[in-house]
């Protein structure tokens, strides 16, 4: 039985009919056709699946789709403006705190999640509150500093507007 | 990890609904934040053909004041909750245990009727259906033999979840809502010592709220727990502790303790130290109470004269710390 979907999803207004039992990693990679929300472990632990939900991070592996109706998601493919790197993409670019990559969208958006909340964490927020993500290849402290990056230019950034 | 295999979802707005949704189908599961479930249902673990989504019941979503003390929905997240104010001023246990649970993100969407309600976990038994079929299942699900103790016809799984001892040094109750109606018991009697079956819920009951009564004047508390890694992890073991302190000598004193038996306990004979002086001799008496109520077994990759040490160790640290403010 299908039951009827209507959602954001990185602020475009989507209606779909969508099986009880899809996940919502699957409905945006399938369905939507927006891959850059990957799949990891499959099962919470790396935290690559990372989506904002109403602007909070979330597992999109252990999220069924029909539980997002009238709801807002946000993907990696959100960020950016017409090429131009965000400012969390300018930092994981500009402190090399991406090696193999994989770990990094879900990365992105768990940092995303933690700067729209809190925009000046101190580096201990950063870890804890980036803990749901796992890297295999930075040992985390270019990934730190990716976010750190990004903090100083969000508040340089408000300081000249 | 497999498929995940079909299921009909609904949704319904009220507790009352969601219970009789859950009794037309015998496999039916309910389903809150799913940081557990659906991972249990991807394991094949849990193969329900009809599954109630509880995110859209609005009315188990609300902290509020209750007399003198507070009624905490069941879908209240795990990041709410460890935030909350009161909960932070009033009951700094269930704020330190709800803190604890996985990481971050796991919290924004798990809730505490998730946490009090887990399914009890196993080294044999939190595995994938491949991994668990390679070795003849295990009794908690399919197969014939408990890999903890084969000798036996008992399931030592461990109860994981952090915050239940945390509630229950505080003297919660429990709200339940099944299709017979709905009644409230003491937290401690949600539970039984028996890894296959640890819920005394009845057949399609929902855990709605969670009532903690004012904390005693003048009381301190705290949880804490051993774990393998710092991040993301489910306890080792697991201590809350409350306790009022007058002058060196202690007039109460609670104690509970997860994640080393198939329930979460209150620890006995705490009584016995009331009134008495606090000194070395006597934390060293509450350490060896509590290693000797604490049961692990072989359920995880740490061994279990390990975790019954470190319970011990985690309670007399408590108690110090917290009689020594």
């Amino acid at each position: 039985m299908k039951s009827y979907l209507s959602l954001q999803v990185n602020g475009r207004q989507r209606d779909d009919a969508v099986s009880g039992n899809l996940l919502l990693v699957d409905y945006l990679r399938e369905v939507v056709g927006l891959t850059g929300t990957k799949i990891g472990c499959d099962g919470g632990e790396c935290g690559l699946c990372t989506v904002l939900i109403d602007g909070k991070a979330q597992h999109s592996c252990l999220t069924l789709a029909a539980t997002c109706n009238g709801k807002s998601v946000e993907t990696i493919e959100s960020l950016g403006d017409g090429g131009r790197l965000s400012a969390i993409q300018r930092g994981f670019h500009e402190k090399l705190g991406a090696q193999c990559g994989f770990c990094t969208p879900g990365m992105v958006m768990a940092a995303e999640g933690l700067l729209r909340e809190n925009p000046e964490p101190d580096e201990e927020t950063i870890r804890t509150e980036m803990a749901s993500n796992i890297c295999r290849c930075t040992g985390y402290v270019k990934i730190i500093e990716a976010v750190q990056f990004a903090v100083e230019e969000l508040k340089s950034k408000k300081e000249a507007a | 990890m497999e498929n995940m295999p079909e299921f009909t979802l609904h949704r319904p707005d009220t507790a009352e609904e969601a219970a009789k949704l859950k009794a037309s189908d015998d496999s039916s599961r309910y389903l809150a934040g799913g940081t557990d479930m659906i991972v249990n249902v991807r394991r094949g673990i849990e193969a329900p053909e009809t599954m109630i989504d509880l995110t859209a019941i609005g009315e188990i979503t609300q902290i509020a004041v209750d007399g003198d003390g507070l009624r905490i929905g069941a879908g209240v997240k795990l990041a709410d909750l460890c935030v909350h104010a009161d909960i932070v001023a009033k009951y700094p246990a269930i704020a330190q245990a709800a803190a604890s649970v996985a990481g971050p993100t796991h919290r924004s969407y798990g809730t505490i009727g998730g946490n009090l309600c887990l399914d009890t976990r196993c080294l044999f038994y939190n595995q994938s259906q491949w991994w668990r079929e390679s070795n003849n299942f295990c009794l908690k699900h399919k197969g014939e033999v408990c890999h903890v103790a084969p000798g036996g016809k008992r399931c030592f799984a461990a109860f994981s979840g952090d915050v239940a001892p945390a509630l229950m040094v505080y003297g919660a109750e429990v709200d339940l809502v099944g299709p017979g109606g709905e009644r409230t018991i003491p937290l401690p009697d949600l539970y039984r010592n028996d890894g296959m079956d640890h819920l005394t819920l009845e057949k399609d009951e929902l855990l709605v709220s969670i009532r903690l009564p004012a904390p005693p004047a003048g009381s301190l508390s705290a949880y804490e727990k051993s774990r393998i890694r710092g991040s993301i992890d489910f306890p080792l073991a697991g201590c809350a502790v409350l306790l009022t302190s007058d002058g060196g000598q202690l007039s109460e004193l609670q104690i509970a303790l997860t994640a080393v038996n198939p329930f979460p306990q209150m620890v006995k004979g705490t009584d016995d130290f009331v009134g008495k002086p606090l000194d070395d001799e006597a934390l060293d008496a509450i350490r060896d109470i509590v290693r000797t109520q604490a049961k692990p077994m072989r359920t995880t990759t740490v061994r279990p004269w390990y975790r019954r040490r470190v319970v011990g160790a985690l309670a007399r640290k408590l108690v110090m710390r917290l009689a020594s403010v």
